[in-house]
């Protein structure tokens, strides 16, 4: 059967799966809406957590970018798994315990302060709203790519797939639809990862597969560091992310903001009990660390096949451009593979010389797309994996549309400007939020702001430096008072921006960028991408000086402490 | 009131031992030490390349039950308080 049509059997199976579920998993009250009634298993739990962090990027861009930086990959590995150690140990046992349904509400009972509420509510909502707009590209961008449905419309089709479970469902609908793309995902990520590696080393499992020998009784990444050292790149196994000290940051960066991200938080306010939540995150984790482990194998093996096949020992016996492959042509016209013939000798060279490289443009991104096509796998692979992208956007875009959806009906409308408001009306607020927070989004998605791929890392940022120094000193320490607690917020976030402003320019506009996006100016030679654990340190340092200036937290708090310090 | 504390101090003292495993596993090995421990090989792998990239992973993974066992063990002693 043809591609296409592949791709949309499979796509609309998935498709008519997720509206199935949003017509069963109906909410009817704000608890069910806001987090599913408590009444998700942890394994259940776990697995639609993994689809809820798992997004577009993880699934599609993170292999790539393992493929291009080697070693160098693995501040995304650690980082983006390491997160949830911290959110099991220090925070999401005592928030369920808690048992309030956002995360500025904790924040302003435990800071005794709406102030602190609506600063915990602006981040939320920066960090969630750069984060789904990455998302609706992905769902625009794997729709014009895979079933020729042109990018607007496809973002629309996304758009309305999600309003369904979301604004009926809620947290409800929200987390079986996402139980059911993890599964799709993950059979999505994996089947191709398998094949390949059973092709390359005759062992099924990537993750030994890597770690196994070639053909020749090479070992594979023996021969991937010879071959693209020779051609001028940095040997993949040792290629570091500039420095260690880069290295150092930038995963604690991540690490701090994986546990400081509210849509991910969120999602373990769905459990039964304390120990669920904790059993929760580990299982989480297992779903995550299948795709995480084996990311690596499908990086290298990527990089290996895409340079066989182009270069030969013998650079005379190169692959000619007139010769080259059909997915390489599919991929040209896409604008994401780009070749010049700069010795005009009708072969290509790809080389990590920037003088004598051909292959002028290769996007990361296709390393998992094009994998099963370079490998020759058959047709109905290559539709499943569209299919598993398309999931790990909806996914992650679900979660953080409930996660700005609720920010506004529970803590702007409830907590703050209506507090008076019923059950039933609130209920309404918050599919109402919903239903706006998907059309913000998709605004964004229509027209992109230019700066689109560097938010997410500001996201993170003001997670780590903002979010996740509150809520670790409102656990761990009985005095920390409101006033240190909002200038630890505030001078955190002051210090990410600034940070990522002065590098990359105010709002991201390029001409506005005072110290320049170059390496020698970055303190400490950290990217700014790495910045928030930085951040993070000036929120603790600050928020224990100013603490000190003002009075302890007043009795009824100091209990609230002690009781969620009990499980 | 005395329980509680000794609870927690417990709880505490369980959580710091897991971070220091976790902090050993990734960032030790993973990045300061990744050099030396690449000397090491295990099949095709590196030994540091492999805790970067698969091996801090699955002790992550170990690390969380680890805690919500013991954690666990501990509620139930203190539980009767």
């Amino acid at each position: 059967m043809e591609l296409q049509t592949y791709t949309f059997i499979i796509v609309g199976l998935t498709f008519a799966i997720y509206i199935g579920i949003a017509f069963w998993a109906k909410a009817s009250s704000t608890e069910e809406f806001y987090v599913a009634g408590g009444e998700i298993h942890p394994v259940a739990n776990g697995m639609a957590t993994a689809a809820d962090w798992m997004s577009a990027a993880s699934f599609i861009s993170m292999a790539g970018m393992i493929s291009f930086l080697g070693y160098g990959g693995s501040v995304f590995l650690m980082g983006w798994t390491g997160g949830y150690v911290l959110l099991a140990l220090l925070l999401a046992p005592y928030l369920r315990k808690h048992g309030t349904f956002t995360v500025p509400e904790f924040i302003s009972d435990r800071y005794y302060s709406k102030t602190a509420r609506v600063v915990a509510v602006a981040c939320l909502i920066i960090a969630s709203v750069t984060y789904v707009i990455g998302q609706m590209k992905g769902i625009g961008v794997a729709f014009s790519r895979f079933l020729e449905v042109d990018y607007e419309n496809g973002l629309l089709i996304g758009m309305v797939i999600v309003f369904f479970y979301a604004v009926m469902g809620g947290m409800k609908g929200i987390t079986y639809t996402q139980i059911a793309q993890y599964v799709i995902m993950i059979t999505a990520y994996t089947i191709p990862a398998i094949f390949i590696s059973f092709m390359l080393t005759g062992n099924p499992i990537p993750q030994f597969g890597l770690g196994g020998t070639l053909e020749d009784g090479t070992y594979l990444l023996d021969k991937l560091d010879s071959i693209i050292s020779e051609l001028g790149f940095k040997e993949y196994t040792t290629n570091s992310k500039l420095s260690i000290t880069n290295m150092f940051f930038y995963t604690l960066s991540l690490m701090i903001g994986t546990a400081g991200l509210p849509h991910v938080i969120m999602r373990f306010f769905t459990v039964k009990s304390v120990n669920a939540a904790r059993s929760s995150a580990g299982w989480a984790l297992v779903f995550i660390a299948i795709l995480y482990t084996t990311a690596p194998a499908v990086g290298a093996m990527a990089r290996l096949n895409f340079v066989t096949t182009i270069n030969q020992p013998d650079s005379n016996k190169n692959l000619a451009y007139l010769d080259r492959p059909s997915w390489f042509k599919n991929w040209e016209t896409t604008g994401l593979l780009k070749f010049e013939d700069k010795n005009m000798d009708g072969l290509i060279q790809y080389t990590g010389d920037i003088k004598t490289n051909e292959m002028v443009k290769v996007d990361r991104d296709i390393m998992v797309l094009a994998n099963p096509e370079i490998a020759g796998l058959p047709n109905w692979v290559i539709a499943l994996v569209a299919a598993g992208g398309l999931a790990a956007a909806l996914s992650t875009a679900a979660g953080l549309l409930l996660a700005i959806a609720s920010s506004i009906s529970r803590d702007l409308l409830k907590g703050v400007f209506k507090p008076g408001i019923g059950e039933k009306d609130e209920l309404m607020a918050s599919r109402f939020s919903m239903a706006g927070a998907i059309a913000l989004a998709g605004y964004f998605g229509y027209n992109p702001p230019d700066f689109a791929a560097g938010t997410v890392a500001l996201a993170f940022g003001l997670a780590a430096s903002s979010i996740f120094p509150a809520l670790m000193m409102g656990i761990f320490s009985k005095s920390m008072n409101k006033e240190g607690a909002i200038a630890g917020m505030l001078s955190g976030i002051s210090v990410t921006l600034l940070y990522v402003f002065q590098h990359k320019g105010i709002m991201f506009i390029k001409s506005t960028s005072y110290l320049g996006n170059m390496e020698p100016n970055w303190f400490l030679g950290i990217e700014p991408a790495a910045f928030g654990a930085i951040g993070a340190l000036v929120n603790f340092i600050v928020a224990f000086l100013v603490s000190k200036k003002y009075p302890s937290p007043p009795d009824e708090i100091i209990k609230m402490i002690e009781k969620i310090r009990t499980p | 009131m005395k329980d509680k504390n000794n609870y927690w101090k417990k709880n505490i003292s369980l959580i710091s031992r897991c971070l220091l495993i976790w902090f050993t596993v990734s960032y030790v090995f993973g990045i300061i030490l990744v050099d030396y421990l690449n000397l090491i090989r295990v099949g095709g792998y590196k030994l540091g390349f492999w805790f970067s990239q698969q091996g801090a992973i699955y002790v992550f993974v170990l690390l969380i039950f680890y805690y919500a066992k013991e954690i666990n063990k501990i509620d139930e002693k203190y539980k009767g308080t």
